[in-house]
């Protein structure tokens, strides 16, 4: 899977974890601009590993801030 | 991600350099509630200790709703007897390592009642039950070992998780499939490691262990199940969910307290595993702190002889904690757990401003429990911890749940 089918599929499984709508660029954050909440990272992080069928582990997450670090992320565990 | 969320600090006029700072949310949290005039939950003192279930809270008489004391073995006659008799004979304390000079007679008694109380063939004896999650688990997960664990696992087995450096896969609570998926996901070769709760603490739910732990095994991985709040009570001899579940032997490492149902201070790990021993010289938070006093593993020792045969009181504690669930239902609180799981019980508060409202007019009824707040508990939740003990009498049950109906009608909770 190319990285912009992976960014398509993780745009779409954004959408009802932005409940403000934020735009979502490569340098919005899922603490700051999302406000995601650690049990929205959980529900949000699931949700993603089921899509794509991967891991993402804590250590992994704890690196992750942005959106396109998390595309450039899962896109990269997708294809190993 | 997770990280990021729980450091966010706003901004403040700290001074820079100021280490501290990161924590002015907190304070600021924290002076919030206090400012409505509430007593600080966090800073009650004991003066007097009266027994097992009553006590001198800041100058108050009180009932004891939320010591995990489940068992009440802190003024059993013959744990206090076997406690003094040990500080005669051996001192106040070990100064020493267990590896050093730090294992004494005591020590060996106490895993000896260990192996006997869970019929296991190795036990260890740690300073505290943390210790025992920290030492164990990132002493046998280690960098390129996976972990998978359930979300609302105790603090402790996250630090030893961190410790070890291995990877941590989270999964929802007490969900089969979503472990299932996680592990199936894991490279086949990978070392791995599943860690359990027998009781949750926070909401006072039981895990499915049968069902986990067999699949925990379809795929190749290790278990620890951490029975810190079921030792003593349940099962048919105390052993724990695992035991009442029949998978006490699919159980890689069983991790416990002496600080709940036992009485005392201090942790332990139970395994069958025939190269358990060389985790004594290995493990960073087993040999690196001095042992526990020669009075306390006397009392442990007592202690955990006399709960193998706890049986009346393991099924009075029942008793107790049916009651107290039946009786919050019937007066309107909603409550962590549909039925009663475990001698914990969680009313569940609209929020913290509430649950410290409440919890302050319990306290001036006359109880104490445990207020428990974000982050230590799920789903952002306020919590009202009570955790039932065996000395409670039924008549002191039916005394906390009118205490419940005055404070919860005075704070507005119930109607």
């Amino acid at each position: 899977m190319d990285i912009a089918e992976v960014d398509k599929r993780i745009r779409a499984l954004i959408e009802p974890f932005n409940k403000k709508g934020v735009e979502i660029k490569d340098s919005t954050t899922f603490a700051n601009d999302l406000e995601f909440d650690s049990l929205t990272v959980m529900d949000f992080v699931a949700e993603i590993e089921d899509e794509f069928d991967i891991i993402i582990s804590m250590n992994q997450q704890a690196e992750i801030e942005n959106y396109g670090q998390l595309v450039t992320a899962v896109h990269k565990l997708q294809d190993s | 991600m997770t990280d990021i969320l729980t450091n966010s600090a706003p901004e403040t006029d700290a001074p820079k350099g100021d280490l501290l700072s990161k924590f002015d949310g907190m304070i600021e949290l924290r002076e919030t509630v206090l400012a409505t005039g509430v007593e600080d939950p966090y800073n009650l003192v004991m003066e007097k200790v009266l027994s097992p279930t009553r006590a001198i809270c800041n100058g108050r008489d009180t009932i004891l709703l939320g010591t995990y004391n489940y068992m009440g073995m802190t003024f059993d006659p013959d744990v206090l007897d076997a406690g003094k008799d040990a500080l005669e004979k051996y001192g106040s304390g070990t100064t020493g390592s267990r590896v050093l000079n730090g294992t004494y007679q005591g020590h060996k008694e106490c895993e000896d009642a260990l192996k006997e109380f869970y019929g296991m063939d190795h036990a260890m004896v740690f300073s505290t039950g943390y210790q025992a999650n920290l030492g164990i688990i990132s002493t046998i997960a280690g960098k390129g070992d996976y972990i998978v664990l359930d979300i609302d696992s105790h603090a402790s087995i996250y630090d030893g998780c961190a410790m070890g450096k291995a990877e941590i896969v989270p999964f929802k609570h007490n969900d089969i499939e979503a472990m299932e998926k996680r592990l199936r996901r894991i490279p086949e070769e990978a070392g791995k490691l599943v860690i359990l709760e027998g009781v949750y603490s926070m909401l006072g739910d039981v895990a499915p262990l049968k069902e986990m732990i067999a699949i925990a095994k379809k795929y190749g991985a290790m278990v620890l199940v951490d029975e810190a709040h079921s030792m003593g009570f349940i099962g048919e001899k105390g052993r724990g969910v695992a035991e009442d579940q029949g998978v006490l032997d699919d159980v890689d490492f069983i991790i416990g307290t002496f600080s709940k149902s036992v009485g005392t201070v201090g942790g332990f790990c139970v395994s069958n595993h025939p190269k358990f021993d060389i985790l004594r010289l290995v493990c960073r938070p087993y040999v690196f702190t001095a042992s526990l006093p020669p009075s306390v593993v006397a009392t442990a020792v007592t202690s955990i002889r006399k709960l193998m045969h706890g049986a009346n009181k393991r099924a009075h504690l029942w008793e107790n904690s049916k009651t107290l669930h039946r009786g919050l239902i019937e007066l309107g609180f909603p409550l962590g757990t549909e039925e009663p799981q475990s001698a914990i019980v969680a009313v569940i508060m609209p929020n913290l401003e509430r649950g410290a409202m409440m919890w302050e007019a319990l306290l001036k009824e006359g109880l104490y429990v445990n207020l428990a707040r974000p982050p230590a508990t799920p789903a952002g939740m306020t919590l009202l911890r009570c955790s039932l003990c065996a000395e409670h009498s039924a008549e002191e049950v039916q005394t906390i749940l009118q205490m419940f109906e005055r404070a919860g009608k005075a704070v507005g909770i119930i109607s």
